[in-house]
């Protein structure tokens, strides 16, 4: 049966939203909040002595279910330490193009040396600008991505997120 | 005192740009407008309240590549956009948007041209105007251009019938198929909305049908289909398609404006005529937001709905309309 009463409502109803203040979250300008385990980019850790953390055993590489990782790894000499092993990456490239984000290299580092951040702002122009090589990994990101407070959510940061 | 060719084309230059402009404020104002109805803020990046929007995507479809199907019937398929713009565009030259001017001794008529069929000028460019969609979605060699095509073309001709029978009512009680006399009468008269409201109810809902927009865009579809004749459009080919929907809306709300709610005229003010032109485009502005309101609001059609709508209900309440009407102007 044809309600011509409640399709004048509906008018009425879209009209009244005329005057109500967008719910819109206007992007670039203000940004929402990611969550405590959101997994963003990636980033490689160093030890406090400046060493680095990865030993260059390429498990990431092989969890890597997108084979976006390439890990060339190099003995370490004693007059050229790197990393805290008996090998380092002498290469370390991440093709975040291809990288889903499922966090299994993380998972999957026994030293916890690489783990997904909260950034996601990571568009490029170009498509090789893409792939992220050692030294931007290890650099300290610049973007400041906010993240909720960890304390609204009942579910624990992993050990090796919250102590790399 | 008749009005010298060279004026008639001044003024043809300055409305078909002004059309154009008002085409594309008007999708600006749509999407806009939709977008507060439906708690968004639509085009805002663009330039102060994304005022430059429509300019941007101007450039953006001109630059996109004109994409060309291999088995497509070239010359058609070129020509379809054109046809449905060019009538579009043609159809506003007859809508009168002023009551004339006398300027530096010259005279300046309220119109493009003054021809004493108008309105049968602009069903008959309507008409032409479904062939560019009927031969655009047949030339792209696309089986579901051609089913939207076939779509398309039988909802506009089903709606056609009931719009052409619906100002029947206007223009016997106007007397003249010229617009600017219909207009001039109600100049005397009163507003034809009055005395013909089923008329203008009919009209309004077969026009929102035969400009295939919400709650009849069964032709474009947009949420279900990918979309009807102008599938295998694209680039600024796809923008004239588009180009002749909105316009073909701001000449309807113009038919509107003209037939039933006085056109430039504003009742009691006679002085406030001269400036017909800005009654025209407020009341013109009126139309074209209720149809966005209406797009916003109603949920599309079923096309057995759309069918049985257009043939057993507008249909025999537009010639009843037309035939009452008849009846009383022969009566009085």
């Amino acid at each position: 049966m044809p309600q011509p009463l409640d399709t004048f409502k509906g008018f009425a109803l879209t009209f009244r939203q005329i005057f109500k203040k967008p719910l819109t979250q206007q992007y670039p300008e203000y940004k929402r909040a990611v969550y405590p385990r959101f997994r963003g980019r990636h980033r490689l850790w160093r030890h406090e002595n400046g060493l680095e953390k990865c030993v260059g055993c390429s498990l990431c590489a092989a969890a890597c279910p997108a084979d976006c990782i390439r890990v060339v790894a190099a003995e370490n000499t004693p007059d050229h330490r790197v990393s805290a092993g008996e090998r380092y990456a002498r290469i370390y490239e991440i093709n975040l193009s291809r990288c889903i984000f499922c966090g299994y290299c993380e998972i999957a580092c026994p030293f916890d040396a690489i783990t997904l951040g909260n950034e996601y702002e990571l568009s490029e122009y170009d498509r090789d600008d893409q792939i992220y090589t050692k030294d931007m990994l290890l650099a300290e990101p610049i973007k400041k991505i906010p993240v909720q407070d960890s304390e609204l959510y009942d579910t624990p940061i992993p050990y090796y997120k919250s102590h790399s | 005192m008749h009005e010298p060719w060279w004026i008639s084309l001044i003024k043809a230059f300055l409305v078909i740009n002004l059309l154009l402009l008002a085409f594309a404020y008007t999708t600006w104002f749509e999407r806009k407008l939709l977008g507060r109805m439906q708690n968004r803020y639509g085009p805002n990046r663009a330039g102060p309240f994304g005022l430059l929007q429509p300019i941007a995507d101007l450039v953006k479809l001109i630059r996109k590549e004109s994409f060309f199907p291999a088995a497509a019937s070239d010359l058609p398929y070129i020509i379809a956009p054109v046809v449905s713009a060019f009538t579009a565009l043609a159809a506003f030259s007859v809508i009168p948007f002023g009551p004339g001017w006398e300027i530096n001794g010259w005279q300046v008529d309220g119109v493009v041209v003054d021809v004493p069929i108008a309105l049968i000028l602009v069903f008959a460019l309507g008409s032409i105007g479904v062939y560019g969609f009927i031969v655009g979605g047949w030339a792209s060699e696309s089986k579901y251009s051609l089913l939207g095509s076939m779509r398309t073309c039988a909802q506009l001709v089903s709606y056609e019938v009931s719009l052409a029978l619906s100002v029947l009512g206007v223009v016997l009680m106007g007397q003249s198929l010229a617009l600017t006399e219909i207009v001039t009468k109600q100049e005397a008269t009163l507003w034809f909305v009055l005395p013909q409201f089923v008329g203008f109810v009919i009209f309004f809902i077969g026009g929102v049908a035969e400009s295939a927009r919400a709650p009849f865009d069964l032709p474009e579809a947009d949420s279900e289909l990918v979309a009807g004749y102008h599938t295998e459009y694209s680039g600024m080919r796809w923008g004239l398609f588009q180009m002749a929907e909105y316009i073909n809306l701001i000449v309807l709300a113009g038919l509107i404006v003209t037939l039933f709610f006085g056109g430039w005229h504003v009742p009691w003010v006679e002085r406030l005529d001269a400036y017909g032109p800005i009654w025209f485009l407020l009341k013109l502005g009126i139309f074209v937001s209720l149809f966005i309101w209406i797009r916003a609001s109603l949920p599309r059609l079923r096309y057995d709905q759309l069918m049985r709508f257009g043939w057993k209900v507008l249909l025999p309440v537009a010639t009843l309309n037309a035939l009452v009407t008849a009846f009383f102007v022969v009566l009085i």
